[in-house]
């Protein structure tokens, strides 16, 4: 305990010397805490870092290099880029890049539209809006499988009540989850079914923070109930749309339980994304290339993320 | 007139939300208590028997109780990850908002990279088997921590910044310092974000499929999500017996939505705002 604290004091002695009139109370605090140790101490992130570099950094860490290799989970032979190679090369791998971009954009612009759009009217003099905010948010909360499999259920090619539903005004509906075409956007908008909640609530609690006399000037200088949403509500919910956009990119970059319970990637690959084919490679045994895919899933969302996070964080500066 | 119009557009509002997001789960419930003649149908129609309970039994006593061992996985998942990330997670928060300087954001770094790096799979399966943990529920435990750290220490740092540093002076100089300071002092003054986290942290471990799907396979140490996707497969035919499953799995959420909605909601869009 002593020798810890030691360089502590001799940092603070000459400090001490400068200034003659130090206050008596802070002497006193270190006194106290050469006693009883920092008033922070550092221990307290111990727990905390040692799960999260054993289980997290490490591993992170190590891919970069298991990337490179063949790798039996035992013994692993070094091969270079040889994986990268692959995964850029061979139809079926690369197919995923696309799809994940094309999922996390489908969602995210989609969230963000209807997020608004709900937030607007949920936070609007409705007389059920209570019931309402409920019913939108609950979705959130129920597991992916669960809902990944209602929906492959719903949406089965002629029977299922989608496409009944659609069979009542005269339209006949694809095979949502078996073409090729459609696959990858069904899995899309159910995944924008159950996350839309929570864009909701985050545009909910945006609209709300905006101060009543912005709406009130608007009122007074004649405008409508348009001018209200479009030269207030809309730029000041902007943190708000910050935030639904940032958090939904992550999401639908990383996103693997609904499509993998929907289509497995099916039919074929062409609703394959990275977390699906990282997921395949793994079950077939080609832990390098899985990896790989790990390391190219980070490349992904890093270069999307964080340029997207400093171009709209920008934008928050200067309204 | 105005009011008639008003009163229109919100019956029309409720009549689509109600369509859009009640449907569903009407459909799961009416499912799940048909008989499995008429589950195969798939529809909206009424129920001609209702055989809940023998669903139920039949659900629970399938592939001899591998549900209800799921549940009480599940449920020891649940708590010791959440009760793991509630201590861990407050205790780094409150150093990280009192304490800056270049560990302080060295761990701000971390905290950031945790909630936007995707876990490298195969080698913390790789490492899990090192270490003798890989396929056991702790190991799965220590998972799930690490994942959901980061969330965690942004809600406890956010809520520590409105507790006033006097408090931490004022006890100093009672010489209650360090782990004595944080466990006597600003802990229980935590309640509030420590009841928000463990009900969206307890949401979220509840719900995963990925990670014991990677890293607890096996049938008799399932949780329930990896249960009810075998169970896909398996009851490609008895319908009922599968929405059965679902409604079962989606009854602790619920029951948490019931009692806690504006808690969960809190905690899900805490800091969102703010930017």
């Amino acid at each position: 305990m002593v020798t810890r604290h030691r360089p502590d004091t001799r940092d603070a002695g000459p400090r001490d010397g400068a200034g003659p009139g130090l206050p008596a109370r802070r002497a006193h605090a270190r006194r106290a805490r050469r006693k009883t140790g920092p008033a922070y101490p550092y221990a307290l992130y111990l727990p905390a870092a040692a799960v999260y570099i054993v289980i997290f950094l490490i591993p992170t860490a190590m891919a970069f290099y298991f990337a490179l290799t063949r790798w039996t989970l035992f013994d692993s032979e070094f091969v270079g880029l040889d994986n990268f190679r692959d995964f850029l090369a061979e139809q079926n791998l690369s197919i995923g890049f696309r799809n994940t971009v094309v999922y996390a954009v489908v969602t995210s612009g989609l969230k963000v539209v209807l997020g608004l759009g709900l937030g607007v009217l949920l936070t609007s003099k409705l007389r059920l809006r209570g019931f309402l905010r409920s019913v939108v948010f609950f979705p959130v909360l129920v597991s992916t499988v669960a809902v990944g499999i209602t929906f492959s259920v719903l949406l089965k090619p002629g029977t299922g009540l989608v496409d009944r539903v659609l069979a009542l005004v005269g339209i006949s509906g694809p095979d949502w989850l078996g073409e090729a075409g459609t696959a990858l956007l069904s899995v899309a908008l159910v995944d924008v079914w159950k996350g839309v909640g929570l864009a909701t609530v985050i545009y909910i609690a945006g609209i709300l923070s905006i101060p009543q006399d912005y709406y009130q000037a608007v009122s007074a200088d004649g405008g409508n109930a348009w001018h209200r949403f479009r030269h207030v509500t809309l730029p000041l919910s902007w943190p708000a749309t910050y935030s639904v956009i940032i958090l939904s990119f992550i999401g639908g970059l990383r996103s693997f339980d609904l499509i993998w319970t929907m289509t497995r990637g099916g039919p074929g690959f062409t609703s394959d994304v990275i977390a699906s084919i990282i997921y395949k490679q793994y079950q077939s045994g080609f832990f390098g290339l899985s990896t790989a895919g790990n390391v190219l899933l980070f490349v992904v969302v890093t270069a999307i993320v964080i340029p997207l996070n400093w171009f709209l964080g920008r934008r928050q500066v200067a309204p | 007139m105005r009011n008639l119009r008003r009163a229109g557009a919100e019956a029309a509002a409720f009549a689509v939300a109600a369509v859009v997001f009640l449907l569903p789960f009407s459909f799961m419930l009416l499912t799940a208590v048909k008989d499995e003649k008429q589950a195969a149908d798939l529809d909206f129609s009424w129920p001609a028997s209702w055989p809940i309970v023998d669903n139920l039994v039949e659900v629970i006593s399938a592939r001899d109780y591998v549900l209800l061992r799921a549940y009480v996985n599940s449920t020891i998942l649940t708590v010791a990850s959440v009760t793991l990330i509630v201590v861990c997670a407050a205790m780094a928060g409150y150093v990280l908002q009192r304490r800056t300087g270049k560990i302080g954001a060295l761990a701000n770094f971390l905290v950031l990279s945790g909630l936007i790096i995707p876990p490298a799979i195969v080698p913390t399966i790789w490492l899990l088997q090192a270490l003798g943990l890989f396929k056991t529920l702790p190991g799965l435990v220590l998972v799930e921590v690490a994942f959901g750290l980061s969330y965690a220490v942004l809600l406890f740092r956010a809520f520590i910044a409105a507790i006033p540093r006097e408090l931490d002076e004022a006890a100093m100089i009672d010489g209650c310092s360090g782990f004595a300071l944080f466990f006597k002092v600003i802990f229980p003054l935590l309640k509030p974000v420590t009841i928000t986290v463990i009900l969206t942290q307890s949401v979220a471990v509840f719900n995963d499929f990925v990670n014991p799907l990677y890293f607890l396979p096996g049938d008799e140490n399932a949780t329930v999500q990896v249960t009810l996707y075998n169970f896909q497969s398996q009851y490609s035919t008895q319908w009922n017996l599968l929405f059965m499953d679902i409604v079962l799995i989606t009854v602790p959420p619920l029951l948490a939505f019931v009692f806690f909605n504006r808690k969960i909601v809190a905690g899900m869009t805490a800091g969102a705002v703010k930017g």
